[in-house]
């Protein structure tokens, strides 16, 4: 079968010639998954700090949990919440189901281990004596973490991107919470899934490929944020 | 945030992949919506996950093809005021040199015998979708519980299961409209087609408004009464696909022919 190539073809003249429908759901995935980063990121990046940072009870168990649940499969994220959403289940009064707000608190559950063990491991990096240097300085502790950040900015963008890769390429939950409606919650990764099932790779390649090449030019712009990726001395 | 039931709030549709995949519902609806300004938001799934969701009361109306499925889901009281609507057909197709020999004979029951004697492959959608449901009652009917390496259960939507089927020179049963939009792409042929057991009835029904509330029940009711409609049925009577019809309106009797 060149079913490939003729597929790739295709898939090129969709996306160049102005397919409404493929833009819709294109920003529509980037607008769901940016979303869920940005309303994630902060308190994943505090929990990550308290975790490297302070002693306290349960802090050990509290490590490996988010580890673990970074292996959870976005499928059981997606079920759990459809259940909790569901009309028949406790928030089932909020009418969240089906939306596209349903699907940003998704990625958001699904993203959160990640940012927060991947923002663990970079601050347990940091050198301890930068956090204590600010503070015999004089610094509120506020200035301190965000010296601290910038200390460990580049694992910390690492997690962000990770983080942001996981969710945008993730179905199972959105299939479940979003339900794949068209206009509304029809993402690229559940497009995809309708489209193989319909027999339109074309479309279904077209769609992977705005996929790898939005993020393929985030990565870009974070590489040139992160300079040589070297170490420096 | 809208946390109530307005107007405006579009009618939640859950329905096979295979209405939506053939772009059936893409004819049908804006005429639905264009005549009453109801706004239609399509769940499309497999079978079971669509009376599994109408269960939560997580859509107001369901659109499937499985019937004894449906008659439990009705018994149960979860769903009232049922309709057919269409049918189209499944078919048997498999390798073109149709190693067991189904093809000179027209009964779809010997079909499946002459398969499940010579143990030749066969491959099962294995979910719980409408075609999968059919598959089971057609073998039951044949009195063949399938078993063995001969038999296997792909778990996986039609399309996929098709291309396995091509892949591995195996049978299976496909609905047609999965067949038309995937067979230039298939090295498989149609071997046992026409049968009464191999008809696919689909039916429509509104979820009971007396379990959940905000469950849209008049727009629901609506829908039913124009896709059962002369307008609605000759419009599904019109639908083609590659200049194929895929379904035959059954809502009301010889609407075409009163025409």
């Amino acid at each position: 079968m060149n079913d490939l190539s003729q597929a790739s073809l295709n898939a090129f003249q969709l996306l160049f010639s102005g397919n409404d429908d493929l833009w819709e759901v294109i920003s529509l995935s980037f607008g769901v998954s940016f979303s869920a980063i940005l309303i994630a990121t902060p308190f994943a990046l505090v929990i990550a700090f308290i975790l490297a940072f302070f002693q306290f009870p349960f802090r050990r168990t509290l490590i490996s949990l988010f580890n673990t649940f970074m292996s959870v499969p976005a499928v059981i994220i997606g079920l759990t919440l459809y259940l909790i959403l569901s009309r028949s289940g406790p928030l089932g009064d909020l009418r969240l189901l089906f939306t596209s707000k349903a699907m940003v608190i998704g990625q958001i559950m699904l993203s959160f281990p990640l940012l927060v063990a991947m923002a663990h491991a970079s601050f347990q990096s940091a050198d301890r004596r930068a956090w204590e240097t600010a503070i015999t300085l004089g610094a509120a502790p506020s200035r301190a973490f965000f010296t601290l950040m910038y200390e460990v900015r580049f694992g910390l963008i690492a997690a962000i991107v990770a983080g942001f890769g996981r969710v945008v390429a993730e179905i199972g939950c959105s299939m479940m919470v979003g339900g794949n409606i068209l206009h509304s919650t029809r993402n690229i990764p559940t497009a995809i899934a309708l489209e193989t099932s319909k027999g339109e790779f074309a479309q279904g390649i077209a769609l992977g490929m705005v996929l790898l090449v939005l993020s393929l030019s985030l990565n870009a712009g974070v590489s040139i944020f992160q300079g040589k990726g070297e170490l420096q001395a | 945030m809208n946390f109530s039931a307005h107007a405006s709030d579009p009618l939640r549709l859950a329905t096979t992949t295979s209405t939506e995949n053939s772009g059936l519902l893409a004819e049908l609806l804006p005429a639905f919506t264009k005549k009453t300004g109801i706004k239609v938001d399509v769940i499309a799934v497999g079978t079971g996950k669509a009376l599994q969701l109408a269960r939560h009361g997580d859509t107001d109306i369901v659109m499937v093809h499985a019937r004894q499925a449906e008659d439990i889901f009705i018994a149960e009281g979860f769903g009232v005021n049922r309709r057919d609507v269409m049918e189209n057909d499944f078919i048997i197709v498999g390798p073109p040199d149709d190693p067991a020999n189904i093809q000179s004979d027209k009964k779809t029951l010997i079909a499946l015998k002459r398969i499940a004697d010579k143990k030749a492959s066969f491959i099962s959608r294995g979910d719980h979708s409408g075609t999968y449901k059919k598959e089971r009652a057609i073998w039951k009917h044949a009195e063949i519980s399938p078993l063995g390496n001969w038999y296997k259960e792909a778990g996986q939507g039609m399309g996929k299961v098709l291309l396995m089927a091509s892949e591995l020179g195996a049978y299976t049963l496909t609905d047609r409209g999965t067949w038309l939009a995937y067979k230039d792409r298939l090295s498989l042929k149609v071997l046992n087609e026409g049968g009464v057991l191999l008809k696919n009835p689909y039916g429509i029904i509104a979820v009971n408004p007396a379990l959940h509330k905000d469950i849209q029940y008049l727009k629901a009711m609506s829908l039913i009464a124009w896709i059962t409609s002369p307008q609605g049925q000759q419009l599904i009577d019109a639908f083609q696909k590659n200049g194929q019809r895929l379904f035959y309106p059954t809502a009301i009797q010889d609407v075409i022919a009163d025409e």
